[in-house]
């Protein structure tokens, strides 16, 4: 169970890290709102991380870490 | 000259303010190690975070970042929130908490405490304490080259630069000698704040004197439009990469940064922090390195051995303003240079000249405790005097320094890891991997090679980058190969304790 969940979270922060450039809009000029389309991405990206991050603290903190030998 | 008055009087006034929280912090400071450089293992959320935060509220970011910003675009945010925002966070986790947890159990101050404990080996001890002292040069004489462009910039060469980088450096050595971790943490908190806020309230002026952020990027579409695009110019994938990587490996064994992974109060503080930390880089790298790519579009020209910002701030900003976020850039880069000289003398005393002593057979006595701390002192004033005589002379830039000194840490990394994880790690095997990673990359950043070959008539030079990939990076994977086989082909000497990790959670409660 507990090798099922680290995997799962491992996925999660590889997958957190590929897409936190994104690497789809490459050369992408695109303007909105005042701002860079890409610029957009990295905003909303890094609030989704900051909630991912909230509830790993929350469910599964330890993980990986607590009593590994 | 009036301006140039109140710009060094708003300046001088800020810095007197930071110097009392700084007092007001040492008398509540015992003289115990443990409180001097951890405050006792006490740090709460805000100043934990903050703390953490303000070590990146350095020159590097100030200055740094919006001159990369000015003249290559606006990628450098995605590197830094790859870096800061996910890697640095997930390291905190992987590395930070672990560290905390092991640190807590056994009463560790420093890193090289850790490893030369848990490997039975001074060696090692005086070798990472060795080569973080080594790294930590650059990097504070990065902030006191910083120091000394923004009073150059804020009153247009009135002010020498050596002013500037000479007095934060008098000042930083007057904190950590008066004050301990405590008095950082404060100041640092303070600051952060101070800073995040004005930040924001610059971009605010600077708008609405263009006219909005549809305009300046308008602008900046017209006079740039690559930077706009993705990409493009200095931005390759695997530069992108190569630095976030580099650079967030290499925080985590910055002394500053990791000496913090000792100093949380409880597991909730980490848990917070740790959640918390992606959004403020959001609110401090956006706002910051955009002004730097707007100022492109602006049309703001930088005189030569200055920086992007005081010249926008300068432009569109009444002086007192610009004074007061100057102030508090200087005071940012001195409360990181203070932090960095209070962890880099921890090393010192602890991991190097204990050792040193013991081999001498002296004892440890309260004559010996005095001349510990008398050492202590001795060594901040020595390194950070001799970091402000180099920041006078050597060339290059903030980013490039800066980088070189990330990258230098990032060696370390990899076989700490493996280390607090893998109880298969030998004492060889660290050896192999720190001082294996160390020497090569050494090899790359100083002409080592090409200087010798020079000496016998020959002509041969190392490669810049393999496959677009950075020395830093393939140092870390040298390491890695190096830790792991190495310490498959070697036995476990007598006196290392492969157990000593071994941590559970109920300890963090």
């Amino acid at each position: 169970m507990s090798v099922a969940r680290t995997v799962g979270w491992t996925v999660v922060a590889v997958v957190l890290m590929a897409l936190a450039v994104p690497w789809f809009l490459w050369g992408s000029a695109g303007v909105a709102f005042g701002l860079p389309v890409w610029l957009w991405w990295h905003i909303g990206w890094m609030v989704l991380a900051s909630v991912v991050f909230a509830v790993f603290a929350r469910t599964d903190w330890g993980l990986g870490v607590e009593g590994v030998h | 000259m009036a301006d140039t008055a109140l710009q060094l009087g708003i300046v001088g006034a800020y810095m007197v303010v930071a110097l009392a929280v700084g007092v007001v912090a040492y008398r509540l400071t015992d003289r115990s190690a443990e409180d001097y450089y951890l405050a006792s293992r006490t740090l709460g959320t805000v100043v934990l975070l903050f703390t953490t935060f303000a070590t990146l509220l350095s020159a590097f970011t100030f200055f740094g970042g919006p001159n990369l910003a000015f003249a290559a675009g606006p990628e450098w945010i995605l590197v830094m929130g790859l870096m800061d925002g996910i890697i640095f966070a997930v390291l905190w986790y992987v590395l930070g908490y672990k560290q905390w947890l092991v640190g807590k159990r056994h009463g560790y101050v420093t890193l090289g405490e850790m490893l030369g404990d848990r490997f039975g080996s001074t060696p090692l001890r005086v070798l990472v304490a060795g080569v973080s002292l080594v790294w930590l040069f650059p990097y504070v004489m990065l902030q006191q080259k910083g120091a000394g462009q923004a009073i150059v910039g804020l009153t247009e060469g009135a002010v020498p630069f050596w002013v500037g980088a000479g007095g934060i450096t008098l000042f930083m050595i007057v904190y950590v000698a008066a004050s301990g971790m405590r008095g950082v943490a404060w100041t640092d908190t303070l600051q952060g704040l101070f800073m995040l806020s004005l930040v924001w309230v610059a971009v605010a002026w600077i708008l609405a004197a263009v006219g909005g952020a549809g305009e300046a990027t308008a602008a900046l579409a017209e006079t740039n439009p690559e930077f706009l695009a993705l990409g493009g110019g200095l931005y390759s994938p695997q530069w992108m990469l190569s630095t976030a990587i580099s650079i967030a490996f290499g925080v985590t064994m910055f002394p500053q940064i990791n000496q913090r992974f000792f100093a949380a109060e409880s597991k909730t503080v980490l848990k917070r922090t740790f959640a918390l930390w992606p959004v403020l880089v959001l609110l401090l790298f956006v706002p910051a390195f955009m002004l730097g790519a707007w100022a492109a579009g602006l049309g703001v020209t930088v005189p030569e051995g200055s920086n992007v910002v005081p010249a926008l701030l300068a432009q569109y900003t009444p002086t007192w303003f610009a004074a007061l976020v100057i102030a508090g850039a200087m005071a940012a880069m001195m409360s990181s240079s203070d932090s960095m000289l209070l962890s880099g003398s921890s090393y010192l005393t602890r991991d190097v000249y204990r050792p040193l002593k013991r081999v001498f057979g002296e004892g440890e006595t309260a004559a010996e405790d005095a001349r510990e701390a008398l050492v202590a002192r001795i060594g901040v004033v020595a390194f950070a005097t001799l970091s402000f005589v180099a920041s006078l002379y050597t060339p290059g830039t903030l980013v490039q320094i800066g980088d070189t000194a990330f990258s230098g840490f990032a060696q370390l990394t990899v076989p700490v890891a493996l280390a607090l994880y893998w109880q298969g790690t030998t004492r060889y095997g660290m050896y192999a991997g720190i001082g294996g990673a160390q020497v090569f990359y050494v090899f790359h950043v100083f002409p080592v090679v090409e200087t010798l070959a020079g000496v016998v008539g020959a002509s041969v030079a190392l490669p810049t980058a393999y496959a677009g990939w950075t020395p830093g990076i393939v140092g870390i994977l040298l390491g890695l190969v190096l830790t792991v086989g190495v310490s498959l082909v070697t036995s476990t000497a007598p006196e290392e304790k492969p157990a000593v990790y071994r941590v559970d959670g109920v300890d963090a409660d």
